[in-house]
C-alpha cells in the first residue's frame, strides 16, 4: 500500500460545497479506507486541471464463462495512479423495480468494500447496480460472492441487455400489466443471451406499464412494451366533484389539453367520449383519485428506439398495437425469436434493429417476421407514390 | 466448490415490504402530501408512504450502509431506488415520515423530485469513469443542482421538467428525449500518434470499429497506419476504444451543447426528440458557469411563461421556436439548421408565421 500523502484536490473540494449531496464527499468517503478511490480522486482533479478524461478502453476483461458484465478499464498515466491502474467496472443485475431490503443492500456493500473501489452508481442507465472499480484479479472472486448472495452479472456489449421496468403493480394504480413478474422471468429466460453476446449489437428490453412510460422504454429500448388498456376509462363522479371544489379547472387543464379532444366539463358533470380517447394519460394523471385506465389491460410492443450512435437517434414505433395482459410474455418471447432470427439474417455488424428497419423498410422487416400490416403502425400511409409492386401483385 | 452462474437477478419478492405484496396490483389512487412524500391508497384500504430523495448516483459503500439504517429505523428495512436515481422509503407508519425527512435532510439528501419538479437528473460516467467522455457528468449534475434544488424541494414548475446529462454522443441513458439535455461534444475528429498506432494497434480491427467507415488504411514515412476521412466523422470515440493511438480528447475543442423540448411519456402531446438549443459551450470546471447560467435562464424563461400542464417542448410548440429564442436570448445559428440524414423534414414548410411589425 503506498505511502502517498493525499494529494490536494482544490478544483473537486469546491464541489463539497452547495445544497445538492456530493459524489467528490462519496468519493472521499469511500478513499478514507480505499487506495483505489484515493487515486481515483487524484487522477479526476487530474481531469478537472487538464479538462479532458484519463480513462481508456484497452482489451476484454471478464469472469470465467462470460462474455459479458464487465467493462474494462484502464487510466492513461498508471505510473502516477497505480492504484486505478485498472479499475473495471463490473454490471450487477439488478431486482426488478430496484426493490431492496437493507439486509441487501449491506451485502451488496460488504462484497464491494472485500474486492473493489467501495464506489458504487445506483444504478447505472442500463439499471444495473454499478460497481465502480476493480482490479482483474479481484473480478471472479467478486463474481462468486456475488452469486453465492444470490446476484448474478448483467449484460453488456452485442448481448441482451439487463431488462429492466417502471415498479409496476407493486406501488402503482395505473400498471396496465405486471411489469416486475415479466421483468424478471423474461431476465431468467434469456440468462445465456446475456451473459454470451449473440447479436450483430446490443439489444434492450424494457417494460413500463403504463403510456407514463417512467423507464423511458420509447426512447431507448429496442424492444418496449408500454401497458395500455382496451376499454373505457373508469370514471368516479364524487372524486372528480372533489378535484373541482378543491380548485381544479377541469375545463382548461384537464379537458383542454386533451389530445383527443373527447372530454367535456359541464361545470356539474364530465363526459368523456372514449372512442377518442388516445390513451394518453393526462387526465388520469391530473385527476388519479377520480379516473383510472380501464379493466381490459394489456401492453402495446413497440420497435426500434435508441440513442443517435450510428445513423441517428430513433424512437421505438408500434409492432403489436394490442397484447391482453395474459399474452404478453408468450408474445414477446414469439417475436424476440422472429426478430433476433431475422436480425442475424440481415443485420450488419454494430446495426440495431431500428436502424436494419430504416435499411429494409417496415414492410420487409413485418415480412420477415410473419406479421401483417395495421394502420395503427404508421403515422401516416405514404405520400410518395415510388410504390415498388410485389411480383405476386402484378399479372 | 460448485460454480454458481446465470442465475440472474434475486426475485424481487424477497425485498417487498410485506403490506406491498398484500396490496399488490390492488392499488386504488395516489396523492402527494407534500413535495417527495407519495401516499398510495389500495383497494383493500391500506395506504403505503413513499418518502423520496435526491442522491448523487455515485454512492460509497458507507451511505449505503447510512441508507440502510435509515431504513431500519424508519420504514421496515424496505427501500427503492427510482427510474432518475432518487432513493424511496416505503413507509407503513406515517408518524415515521417527518423524522425521516428530518433525518435524510440533516445527512443531506434533500427530499423531493415529485409531480411538476425538476427530478433527480439522469446522468453518465463522464471523467470518473468513461473512455469517451468529451466532459464530466457528475461535477456539471452537482453545479446545476446547487442552483436549480429549489425547484427539486418545491413543485412550483407548469409541469414536469426532465433534465438530463451525457457526456458524448452515445448518450447512455434517454438524453435524447429530455426537457433539457446537457450533451458533452467533441468536435474534432481523433489524432493520430501513428508511432504508437504502430505499436499497439491492429489496424484491421480499428479500421472495422469506425461505424461510418471513416477510417482507411495509409502508409505514413513508409510505415503502415491509418488515416481518417474528416467530414465523415461524427466523434464517437469507438476508434480510441480498440486503439488508445486515437486520441480524441481535447481541452480546447470538447465542451458542452445544451438541447431542449424532448418528453419521453405520451401524456397529452407524443414523445420527442430534444432539440438543438445551444451548439458550444466550454467545459469549465469544476463548476461549469456557462452551463449553469444557460440552463437556469432557459428554466426561469420556461417557468415564466409556460401555461399549466405544458411541458417545455410543448410551450414551444405552442409559441413557435423563434419565440424561444426570442424570450431566452440565445442567438438562432446555422449550427440550429439540421444537415444530417432527413433534415428536410424539420425545415419550415407553411407559412404559418407569427409575425409582428
Amino acid at each position: 500500500m503506498p505511502e502517498d500523502q493525499p494529494k490536494p484536490t482544490p478544483l473537486l473540494d469546491e464541489l463539497e460545497t452547495g445544497p445538492w449531496p456530493s459524489f467528490v464527499t462519496e468519493i472521499k468517503r469511500a478513499a478514507e479506507n480505499n487506495p483505489a478511490s484515493a487515486d481515483l480522486l487524484g487522477l479526476l482533479e487530474r481531469s478537472y486541471q487538464d479538462r479532458k478524461g484519463h480513462w481508456k478502453h484497452g482489451g476484454i476483461v471478464g469472469v470465467r464463462g462470460y462474455g459479458s458484465g464487465v467493462i474494462g478499464r484502464y487510466n492513461d498515466i498508471p505510473d502516477e495512479f497505480p492504484n486505478v491502474a485498472q479499475f473495471h467496472t463490473l454490471r450487477v443485475n439488478h431486482p426488478s423495480g430496484w426493490f431492496y431490503t437493507s439486509d441487501a443492500l449491506r451485502t451488496l456493500a460488504d462484497i464491494w468494500e472485500r474486492h473493489g473501489s467501495g464506489l458504487t452508481n445506483l444504478h447505472g442507465a442500463t439499471g444495473d447496480i454499478i460497481l465502480l472499480g476493480a482490479r482483474t484479479d479481484q473480478l471472479e472472486a467478486t463474481f462468486q460472492d456475488l452469486t453465492a448472495a444470490g446476484f448474478d452479472l448483467g449484460g453488456s456489449g452485442s448481448a441482451m441487455r439487463t431488462p429492466s421496468c417502471c415498479v409496476g403493480q407493486a406501488r402503482c394504480e395505473w400498471a396496465c400489466f405486471d411489469t416486475m413478474k415479466f421483468c424478471n422471468n423474461l431476465t431468467q429466460a434469456y440468462q445465456d443471451e446475456m451473459h454470451r453476446p449473440p447479436f450483430p449489437y446490443k439489444f434492450k428490453v424494457k417494460a413500463s406499464g403504463c403510456p407514463n412510460d417512467c423507464v423511458a422504454a420509447i426512447a431507448r429500448a429496442d424492444l418496449s412494451i408500454i401497458g395500455i388498456w382496451k376499454d373505457d376509462i373508469r370514471q368516479d363522479d364524487a372524486a372528480v366533484a372533489e378535484y373541482a371544489a378543491a380548485g381544479l379547472d377541469i375545463a382548461r387543464d384537464v379537458c383542454a389539453r386533451c389530445p383527443g379532444q373527447c372530454m367535456e366539463w359541464t361545470g356539474a358533470h364530465l363526459t368523456i367520449d372514449n372512442r377518442d380517447c388516445k390513451r394518453c394519460m393526462h387526465c388520469i394523471n391530473v385527476m388519479p383519485k377520480a379516473l383510472r385506465p380501464g379493466v381490459e389491460r394489456g401492453a402495446a410492443i413497440l420497435i426500434g428506439a435508441k440513442a443517435p450512435i450510428v445513423q441517428g437517434a430513433l424512437l421505438s414505433s408500434v409492432l403489436v398495437p394490442f397484447v391482453p395482459e395474459a399474452e404478453i410474455e408468450a408474445t414477446v418471447r414469439e417475436l424476440l425469436a422472429r426478430i433476433w432470427e431475422f436480425w442475424d439474417e440481415y443485420g450488419k455488424n454494430r446495426e440495431r434493429i431500428g436502424e436494419l428497419i430504416q435499411r429494409v423498410g417496415m414492410a420487409a422487416f413485418l415480412d420477415g417476421i410473419g406479421l401483417e400490416p395495421r394502420p395503427e403502425m404508421v403515422a401516416f400511409p405514404r405520400d410518395n407514390p415510388f410504390v415498388f409492386f410485389q411480383k405476386e401483385d402484378t399479372k | 466448490m460448485t460454480r454458481i452462474t446465470d442465475i440472474g437477478p434475486p426475485h424481487y419478492e424477497k425485498f417487498l415490504h410485506p403490506l406491498i405484496k398484500r396490496n399488490y396490483g390492488h392499488w386504488l389512487y395516489h396523492e402527494t402530501l407534500a413535495p417527495g412524500v407519495l401516499c398510495h391508497v389500495a383497494e383493500s384500504g391500506e395506504r403505503i408512504y413513499t418518502v423520496r430523495a435526491g442522491s448523487p448516483r455515485l454512492l460509497s459503500v458507507s451511505t449505503i450502509r447510512r441508507f440502510a439504517d435509515l431504513a431500519d429505523q424508519y420504514s421496515g428495512g424496505y427501500l427503492r431506488f427510482t427510474s432518475r436515481h432518487n432513493i424511496e422509503f416505503l413507509l407503513d407508519n406515517p408518524a415515521n415520515i417527518e423524522p425521516l425527512k428530518r433525518a435524510l435532510n440533516e445527512a443531506g439528501f434533500p427530499v423531493g423530485g415529485t409531480n411538476n419538479s425538476i427530478s433527480n437528473v439522469v446522468h453518465t460516467q463522464g471523467w470518473i469513469h468513461c473512455h469517451s467522455a468529451a466532459t464530466d457528468a457528475s461535477g456539471i449534475v452537482k453545479a446545476l443542482m446547487d442552483r436549480l434544488h429549489p425547484h427539486f424541494t418545491r413543485e412550483d414548475l407548469p409541469a414536469k421538467l426532465r433534465v438530463a446529462v451525457a457526456c458524448c454522443v452515445n448518450m447512455c441513458g434517454a438524453v435524447h428525449c429530455s426537457d433539457i439535455a446537457i450533451l458533452g461534444i467533441h468536435r474534432k475528429p481523433p489524432q493520430i500518434r501513428h508511432d504508437t498506432l504502430r505499436k499497439a494497434c491492429e489496424i484491421p480491427t480499428l479500421i472495422a470499429s469506425c461505424p461510418t467507415g471513416a477510417i482507411r488504411p495509409a502508409v505514413v514515412d513508409g510505415k503502415r497506419t491509418v488515416d481518417v476521412i474528416e467530414e465523415q466523422c461524427m466523434y464517437c470515440s469507438n476508434c480510441f476504444t480498440v486503439c488508445a493511438a486515437m486520441q480524441m480528447n481535447d481541452p480546447e475543442n470538447d465542451g458542452l451543447s445544451i438541447w431542449v423540448g424532448g418528453k419521453v411519456s405520451n401524456a397529452r402531446s407524443e414523445p420527442k426528440f430534444s432539440k438543438l438549443a445551444i451548439p458550444f459551450l466550454p467545459n469549465n470546471p469544476p463548476r461549469w458557469p456557462e452551463v449553469v447560467s444557460a440552463v437556469a435562464n432557459i428554466v426561469d424563461v420556461y417557468a415564466r411563461h409556460a401555461r399549466r400542464f405544458e411541458r417545455l417542448g410543448e410551450w414551444t410548440e405552442r409559441v413557435g421556436w423563434p419565440r424561444f429564442f426570442e424570450l431566452t436570448g440565445i442567438p438562432f445559428t446555422r449550427y440550429h439548421i439540421d444537415d444530417f440524414r432527413y433534415a428536410g423534414l424539420s425545415y419550415a414548410r407553411s407559412t404559418h408565421m407569427r409575425l409582428r411589425p
